[in-house]
This record gives structure tokens, C-alpha cells and sequence, in this order.
């Protein structure tokens, strides 16, 4: 029989260990990522959680508008003031790597095998020499949102599953006056807004065209099948007179107005389109060409790990980074911010591929493709003029996605020269 | 102290003077004139804001040269202060010149011609930007529809945007002109209409050798501000196309909005800072030429 004494005593010893172990690992890293409700707050849940199963470990999640969540970082980073784990786009990846601002996280817990085995394909553009730099928590996916109400006006009863009837079904929905003024679109169009990652890597792949070669360095869309995929986008206002790009100033405001009856869009749209009133819509996957090709646009936001995060704060960091892109975190962030698993086996589940709204978005994960942009912007840009030379100065489109190539061509070797 | 007390009252008030005008001299040197040097700097440097700043030459400036884009911009930016300037100047002398003639409402009229100018840039800008729409919801083609007069492209063209995007810029800077151009009417001394009406002198002689001579120091500072203020058009054109800024292929693009892509969309910091460089070169020259001009003669 113990004395109490001794119980007492051997208690205050082992609260006194534990604690002084509690105070030596106690590690505070700094997650950044922008401002966007539902991502801070699912942000917010995972660390809580992830802090209750590593007691030592605090995360300080700090939060910036996107508008200059960039020039935060690019402010902050290089000063050593910034985050231990971020949250960045995958397109600016190369200038971190590049500036030696973010580490490659350790082969032991992110073995790229694994990796390659356990996420989506389009996960593999952030591997450099054989690591991966950064990991997302969710991508993003193309597909046709359209809108029941005007399909059942028209008498369509279901989405197009090709492009050629989802010609047909814009015909039916289309409406002009005398004049041949549009009020009510049948598809909407705008390369300003997704329609240029729909023709980059969908509509040009269905027409059998490859748009880039050499890993993205080497631009190869006005090729004749490119330019019959061209013309098929420019055919649509200029031929079939289904649509008119800038219709409403924005496609996605045509057609949350209801005055569009097909829209092209991103996974980020629904929440944005969900509880607008008056408004009925549905999601179908990316119509496939006539000889049924699939193809989609994926892109994602991902966590990296920064040169900031040394030792302690490295281990720290390796573990809040393991736990974050972990099947637990992703089912809570399809929950909660709506953003597609970036792990098939979260994704591909019955439940979520039965779901109307995300259940095409998922399907057209396994076939996307993620450009490689070395300046989104100024790479959209080209896109966007080469249909304004179409529509706006008669050019054919030919000649015009020719010139497209050579300016987004410049773009990319100025860039890799740098 | 002591140093101090032994000085003699011009000494004293010198010493106070700059006393005082260290604060803003301070302020100037390190909030204005330290980033500019710091931007001619960097105009022979390549930086992407993340890593470190590498030296360039003149490779910025050569590029500069050689881009067609630029070369469009430059052409843009003068003919915003081409239109921009005569018109506005002119419409808001003739409304400032029958103003001072009004005694019906005048204060109310006055009001009404300065509120645009106390209107914020961005709400002005989207409000015009939905007026231009195409039908069914922009208001001046949904006049033009029920007139039965086909629809005019207004933002989505190469040659009607500029002049649609700087209506409104026009527009909202009438009222300030007009505030100035009636304050310098106002300082001209009425004994000269006197004597010239004594003469019989038509109303058009009057205006032409008595108002506007007179009004000249009040047109020059017009003419250089309006031409600094059109010079530097930003916030009209970047809120009319947000969708394809600067755009239909680049018809409207200013070079302040070329200048704000190059750094923070594409991070070509050494690219935006040469043309940075060349904007300040152009409003010093316009600004100098103007005063030479409008002042000597």
C-alpha cells in the first residue's frame, strides 16, 4: 500500500514533467491564407481540431483581403515576417520556388508516390525535381450550369450531353427582337470569365488539338484542329447567333438574371448562384465532342510550407500541412466551403457523385487539366483579344488565334528568360 | 540655449522657420521624393517583388520601345487629354459665362453643376458603365430601341469606348471648372464692361477682348490642371472594364492603368517603373510647354 504522501508527491512529479514537456514543444506557427467566409471559417474548425490532437502545437491563422493578400506576402516573406504554411495559388508557385521562398515538403511523410497515387492527376503540376512543393486541400472543375425554368419553356427536358446539342438547345432558348437585339441569351459567352480555361484546355482537346507541348512551355493551339475548336467558340456568336459575348456585362450576372439558359462556370459559382431568387438551375458535366471526348479545367489553391518554418517550427508545420490535406480536412471543407476533395477516395464517394450540384463537377475531375500559367492575367488577355479581333474587326478567326499563340508564346519565354 | 540667445532676431525668426518647415520638408523628402528617386532606380532593374532587384540597363526602356502595346497606350493617354481638355474647358466656360449672367437660381444651378465633382469615381463609373449596356438593361440603347434607332456599341468597341469613358469623366469634372472659371469672371473689374458699353462695344467684342484676355491666368491654371487630371486617367477606365481592362484591344487603355498592370498583375516591377518614368517625363514637358505658352504671349 502506497502512502499518500507518496501518492501526492509522485503526482505533483509527473504534473510537473508533463508540464515542463508541454512547455518545451510548445510551438506557435502562423498559417496565412485571404478572406473568403466559408475558407476561414472551415480554416477555423480544422485547427481547432488539429490543436486538440497536438496539444503543443498553436496555430495563428491570419487572414488578408485577396485584393492584396500578394503583395502581402511578397512584402512579408523575404523580410522573414511571413507565415510558416500558406495558402497560394497554384500559378504563382514557379516565383516562389523560383525565389526560394518555399521549402519542398519531406519525402518520409509526403512520399511522392503516395502522392501521385492518392490525389487527383492535376495535383502533379506542383512536383519540382521530384518533390511536391505544395499541396491543395481542394480543386475546382468546369461544368455547364443551365437553368430549368427556360428549358422548360423551350420544351428541353435534359441538359446536353455534346456540343452539338447544346447548340440546339441555345438555338431554342435564344430570344431576339425584330432588330435582332438579344433578351435572353441561349449560352453565354465571355472570355474575361472562365471561357478561356474552356477553350484552353476542353474545346481545343475535343477538336483533337494538344494546346500546349513541352510542359506548358511551349504554346500549340492555332494548329487546324485548334482553329476549328476556335471557330466553334467564335461560331456560336457569329454563326449560330446563340449568344453575345459581354451580353449583361457579365455572363454569370446574365445568367443568375435568369436571361441566359446556359452558363459555364466553375465549382466556386455556387454559392454565389444558390438562394438567388427566382432562379432554377441545374449542373451537367462539360458537353463532350461529337466522338465523345471529355476534357476539364482544374485549378486549386494550395498549402506550402515556407523557408520560415525551421526545426520545431518545421516538424510543426509538416504535421499541420499532413493534417490539412488529410481525408478528414477535405470532406469538411466540401462541407463547409463547397470546394471539391482533392483525394479521389473523398471525392469519388457514392454520396458526393449522386449529389446533383457537385456530382458533375466531381465527375470532371479525373479528366482535368491544369494550365501551367506563367501570368494568368496577361495569358487570359490573349484570349480575350483574339475573339474582340473576330467580332469586333472582322478578322478570321485563323489568322487571329495565330496571333494569339505568338503573343501568349512571348509572354511564356519572357518569363522563363527571367 | 545659450548659442540660441545670443542670436539676433532675424537669426531667431530664421531658425523658427525652419523649424516648422522641417515636418513637411521631412514629410516630402521620404513619402514623395525618396520613392521617386528610389522608381527612377528602379527603372534599370528587373524585380519581381519577391526576389532581389538585378540590374537591367536599358532593357526596360528598349522594351518599352519596342511594344506596340505601349506605343497604342501613349496614343490613348493623348487622346484623352486631347478630347478631355478643349471640351470640358469650353462647355464649362460657357456655362460658368451664362451662370454669371443668371439671377434665377443661381445658387441652386451652381449647386446642381458641382454635385458630380463631390460623386465618388467608382459609383460614377458603374453607373455609366450599366447606362452603355446593349439592351435590355442599358438605359441609353433601351431609349434608342423604343425610338426605333439601332443599337450603338458604346464600351464593347474600338473606336466608341475612349470617347464613352471619358464622358463622364468630362461630366464630373465640369463643376470644378465651372466654380473657378465664374470665381475669375467674377474678379474681372466691371468698370471695363462699363466703359465698353458707353462705347457701344457688341457683347461678342467684349468677350473677346475684354473676358477672356482678362481671364487668362485663370485659364492656364485650368488648362494645366484639367491636362495633368486627363493626363493621369485612371479610376473612369479601370471601373468601365474591369471584364477587359483597357480594353477592346486596348482602345482605352491609359497609361496609368498599363503602368498599375505591368506592376501588380504580371509583377514586372523594372518594366512599370520605366513607364512610370515616362509618364512623369510627359506631364513635366506638357505641364512646362502649357505654362511657356499660355503665360509668355
Amino acid at each position: 500500500m502506497k502512502s499518500p504522501r507518496k501518492a501526492i508527491l509522485g503526482a505533483t512529479t509527473g504534473l510537473a514533467t508533463l508540464l515542463s514537456a508541454q512547455t518545451l514543444s510548445a510551438v506557435e506557427i502562423e498559417y496565412w491564407q485571404y478572406i473568403f467566409d466559408t475558407r476561414v471559417q472551415a480554416m477555423d474548425i480544422l485547427i481547432e481540431r488539429f490543436e486538440e490532437e497536438n496539444p503543443g502545437i498553436t496555430v495563428n491563422h491570419s487572414t488578408f483581403p485577396l485584393a492584396d493578400y500578394r503583395t502581402r506576402l511578397a512584402a512579408a516573406i523575404p523580410a522573414g515576417q511571413g507565415p510558416d504554411v500558406m495558402q497560394l495559388f497554384y500559378g504563382w508557385l514557379d516565383s516562389y520556388v523560383d525565389e526560394g521562398l518555399i521549402q519542398p515538403l519531406p519525402a518520409d511523410t509526403f512520399d511522392p508516390d503516395m502522392i501521385g497515387e492518392e490525389f487527383f492527376p492535376m495535383v502533379g503540376a506542383m512536383m519540382r525535381d521530384g518533390a511536391y512543393m505544395a499541396l491543395p486541400t481542394a480543386v475546382r472543375s468546369l461544368a455547364l450550369f443551365y437553368n430549368t425554368r427556360l428549358m422548360e419553356a423551350a420544351g428541353l427536358d435534359s441538359p446536353p450531353e455534346t456540343l452539338e446539342e447544346m447548340i440546339e438547345m441555345a438555338r431554342e432558348m435564344t430570344i431576339r427582337d425584330g432588330a435582332g437585339n438579344f433578351s435572353q441569351v441561349g449560352i453565354t459567352s465571355g472570355m474575361t470569365a472562365q471561357d478561356h480555361h474552356w477553350f484552353r484546355e476542353v474545346l481545343t482537346r475535343q477538336h483533337g488539338a494538344e494546346p500546349y507541348l513541352d510542359d506548358y512551355r511551349t504554346v500549340n493551339y492555332a494548329t487546324p484542329e485548334g482553329i476549328a475548336a476556335f471557330e466553334f467558340y467564335t461560331g456560336m456568336e457569329t454563326e449560330e447567333l446563340v449568344t453575345q459575348s459581354g451580353f449583361m456585362d457579365e455572363p454569370q450576372a446574365a445568367f443568375r438574371a435568369g436571361r441566359a439558359g446556359m452558363h459555364i462556370d466553375g465549382s466556386f459559382r455556387i454559392g454565389a448562384l444558390e438562394g438567388t431568387r427566382g432562379l432554377e438551375w441545374g449542373v451537367a458535366p462539360l458537353p463532350l465532342s461529337a466522338d465523345g471526348v471529355a476534357a476539364n479545367y482544374g485549378s486549386y489553391w494550395v498549402n506550402a510550407i515556407t523557408q520560415r518554418a525551421q526545426d520545431e517550427r518545421k516538424e510543426a508545420a509538416v504535421k499541420f500541412m499532413e493534417f490539412i490535406v488529410s481525408e478528414e480536412a477535405m470532406q469538411l471543407w466540401l462541407d463547409v466551403v463547397g470546394e471539391l476533395p482533392a483525394r479521389p477516395s473523398v471525392a469519388l464517394t457514392e454520396d458526393n457523385l449522386a449529389n446533383p450540384v457537385y456530382g458533375p463537377f466531381i465527375e470532371g475531375l479525373e479528366g482535368a487539366h491544369t494550365t501551367l500559367f506563367v501570368d494568368e492575367t496577361a495569358q487570359r488577355q490573349v484570349l480575350v483579344d483574339a475573339v474582340q479581333r473576330v467580332l469586333l474587326q472582322g478578322m478570321s478567326p485563323a489568322e487571329s488565334l495565330t496571333m494569339a499563340q505568338e503573343a501568349e508564346q512571348a509572354i511564356i519565354d519572357r518569363a522563363q528568360g527571367n | 540655449m545659450k548659442l540660441y540667445s545670443r542670436l539676433s532676431i532675424d537669426r531667431k525668426r530664421t531658425v523658427w522657420a525652419w523649424g516648422f518647415l522641417t515636418v513637411p520638408i521631412l514629410f516630402y523628402v521620404v513619402i514623395r521624393f525618396y520613392p521617386t528617386a528610389d522608381a527612377m532606380v528602379l527603372s534599370f532593374q528587373s524585380w519581381n517583388l519577391l526576389g532581389a532587384r538585378s540590374w537591367a540597363g536599358l532593357e526596360n526602356y528598349v522594351r518599352l520601345w519596342n511594344d506596340p502595346v505601349f506605343w497604342q497606350v501613349f496614343r490613348n493617354t493623348f487622346m484623352y487629354l486631347i478630347l478631355g481638355t478643349p471640351i470640358s474647358l469650353v462647355i464649362s466656360f460657357v456655362i460658368a459665362y451664362n451662370l454669371d449672367k443668371t439671377r434665377f437660381l443661381h445658387g441652386t444651378l451652381r449647386a446642381l453643376y458641382f454635385l458630380p465633382f463631390l460623386t465618388t469615381a467608382v459609383a460614377m463609373a458603374w453607373v455609366w458603365r450599366w447606362f452603355y449596356q446593349p439592351v435590355p438593361i442599358g438605359v441609353f440603347n433601351n431609349l434608342l430601341s423604343s425610338m426605333g434607332i439601332g443599337q450603338i456599341r458604346f464600351l464593347n468597341s474600338t473606336t466608341n469606348a475612349l470617347p464613352a469613358i471619358l464622358a463622364p469623366a468630362v461630366w464630373a469634372g465640369l463643376g470644378f471648372q465651372i466654380i473657378i472659371f465664374m470665381a475669375g469672371l467674377r474678379a474681372i473689374p466691371t468698370s471695363y464692361y462699363e466703359a465698353a458699353r458707353i462705347d457701344g462695344v457688341s457683347n461678342w467684342t467684349i468677350l473677346r477682348e475684354i473676358t477672356l484676355p482678362l481671364l487668362k491666368p485663370t485659364i492656364v491654371f485650368l488648362v494645366v490642371f484639367s491636362s495633368i487630371g486627363f493626363l493621369r486617367i485612371f479610376d473612369q477606365v479601370f471601373n468601365m472594364t474591369t471584364n477587359d481592362p483597357g480594353g477592346p484591344l486596348n482602345s482605352t487603355m491609359p497609361l496609368v492603368m498599363m503602368i498599375y498592370q505591368t506592376a501588380f498583375s504580371s509583377y514586372q516591377m523594372g518594366y512599370a517603373a520605366a513607364q512610370t518614368v515616362v509618364l512623369f517625363t510627359v506631364l513635366l514637358v506638357v505641364s512646362l510647354v502649357q505654362l511657356r505658352i499660355l503665360r509668355d504671349r
